[in-house]
């Protein structure tokens, strides 16, 4: 059970982060939902090659994390557990795309790796905003923002459910890989075994879920998402919105590391 | 009329997919009484509790509480009447902390935040757990669960308590502190148990169930002295009564 469980206990505690009260958590969800949008907006924008112009973003999300207090281990280890999704994407661009497009003395580099480099970059910036817009707000206070700002209850809702969920069918899950465990003697399970076994996952996860969803009737749940936090919108919330918002639209229309990088060879004789 | 009053007019109920629950049960409740509901598993002791919070409706027959019958229209008002407390409180936390938590049902209440502030500190209060409002509830011993469950229910102020299955999976001195704290609460309480001496210790009336229907009704003391009805019910003596104080 070991490595689900691990992997539960370390998702749950990314949410609990929030719950402290630390300078980004003080701050309206809105305004970090609205901002972390926009920089995801902006990574994106970028040229396919775009890699060096990328760099100076990774102030967001580091930032934020200084601020909410996010240790980095776990957060490190949640975005190479998102990893191969992003190889898998990019993994051809160095076969297809083979025009070469850097030289360093004789040795080029195709375009295709930098291509693959810029959506690594571009994986490790938005993943990791989004990781810590969750350390640093909560998925309860964050699905209460969305929903302020006109998200449907429907789908915020749904999130939160999906968000609860995960952890119902994973400690699930963990039981079940237990039992097996304890009764395998070491061997693999036969692949024809896999199919009740997960059919049996889903039917006592819908049933524990039913008594979840009873439990939050019976306590008056209707739909609608409240929280103990109040989203106050103050100055500091438009600060930080406008500030963060005005250097990614700089970072966008200036290439910062290349001018900085003409700057000093132009300084250079 | 109080609203206090918990009544089943000839209940029955079958499961969806067929399986017949409960037989024409009637009983009555009245303000403040401590009512233990004892009998073998599948007795149909879970399915009475969830029609007196309107998670389940009746087939045929009725549930009232107070002057309200409850149907899926009043099932608003009963629910903050009513507090449900479940058998497996990890069913019932789900949020990132305790606070959190326990302010859900204030909150849905359509409470202002300050307020379900107020009511969670007093709910934390009462049940001896308010040095765990910041800890994630996931995180706490199988009493402390139980203990903030309880608390949830409390925080809505309801003026009937229903409760599951209470002392399941705690160790001695949790069920024992389970047991002083459920004596001090003044509400109708109704109390799913095998727990034989909790009901003694906790109860003023014992109803036993059997196959779906109820077999004995009565105060405890008299109840748990008639073997032969204790066995047929698969039930045993409760141990305090096998060997007596002293």
């Amino acid at each position: 059970m070991g490595r689900i469980d691990a992997a539960l206990r370390d998702l749950r505690s990314l949410d609990a982060l929030a719950a402290r009260d630390t300078p980004l958590s003080r701050l309206d969800g809105r305004a970090k939902v609205l901002t972390t949008l926009a920089f995801i907006i902006v990574v994106v924008s970028f040229d396919r090659y775009a890699v060096a112009a990328l760099l100076p973003l990774a102030a967001y999300p580091v930032l934020l994390a200084v601020l909410g207090e996010v240790p980095a281990a776990p957060l490190a280890r949640k975005l190479l557990l998102a990893a191969p999704f992003a190889l898998l994407v990019g993994i051809f661009n160095p076969l297809l795309d083979r025009a070469p497009m850097l030289a360093f003395g004789d040795a080029t580099v195709a375009a295709g790796w930098v291509s693959f480099a810029s959506i690594l970059v571009r994986f490790a910036l938005t993943v990791g905003a989004a990781l810590v817009l969750v350390a640093g707000t909560g998925m309860h206070t964050l699905c209460v923002a969305l929903a302020r700002l006109g998200v449907p209850q429907a789908l915020t809702a749904q999130l939160l459910f999906l968000f609860r969920y995960t952890f119902v069918l994973g400690a699930e899950a963990a039981r079940m890989a237990t039992a097996r465990e304890l009764r395998s003697g070491g061997r693999a399970l036969a692949l024809s075994a896999y199919g009740p076994l997960l059919g049996h996952l889903l039917l006592r996860a819908f049933e524990r879920a039913q008594r979840i969803h009873l439990a939050m009737v019976a306590r008056g749940f209707d739909g609608e998402l409240r929280s103990l936090r109040t989203l106050r919108w103050s100055s500091r919330d438009t600060a930080f919105v406008l500030g963060w918002c005005l250097f990614f639209l700089s970072v966008r229309l200036v290439d910062l590391p290349q001018a900085l990088g003409r700057l000093l060879l132009g300084a250079a004789p | 009329m109080s609203h206090h009053l918990v009544e089943a007019r000839e209940l029955s109920f079958a499961y969806p997919d067929g399986t017949p629950a409960l037989h024409g049960v009637s009983c009555r409740f009245t303000h403040g009484e401590a009512v233990g509901i004892v009998g073998a598993n599948g007795a149909g002791k879970s399915t009475l509790l969830l029609h007196f919070n309107g998670l389940l409706l009746p087939g045929s027959g009725e549930a009232r509480i107070g002057e309200l019958p409850v149907t899926a229209g009043t099932r608003a008002q009963i629910h903050r009447t009513v507090g449900y407390v479940f058998q497996d409180a990890d069913d019932q936390l789900f949020m990132p902390t305790v606070e959190e938590d326990v302010a859900f049902g204030p909150l849905n209440m359509g409470l202002p935040p300050d307020e379900a502030r107020a009511r969670v500190r007093a709910a934390l209060e009462a049940v001896g757990a308010a040095h765990l409002a910041r800890r994630a509830p996931y995180r706490l011993s199988g009493g402390e669960k139980r203990a903030v469950a309880i608390a949830g229910v409390l925080a809505m102020s309801p003026s009937v308590l229903v409760l599951d299955e209470p002392s399941a999976g705690l160790d001695p001195a949790a069920r024992r502190r389970l047991i002083a704290l459920l004596r001090t609460f003044t509400h109708t309480k109704i109390i799913a148990t095998h727990d034989l001496d909790l009901v003694l210790d906790v109860c003023t009336r014992v109803l036993v169930m059997r196959e779906g229907a109820i077999e004995a009704d009565g105060p405890p003391v008299a109840i748990f002295a008639d073997v032969e009805l204790l066995r047929r019910c698969h039930l045993e003596p409760p141990l305090s009564s096998a060997c007596p104080p002293g």
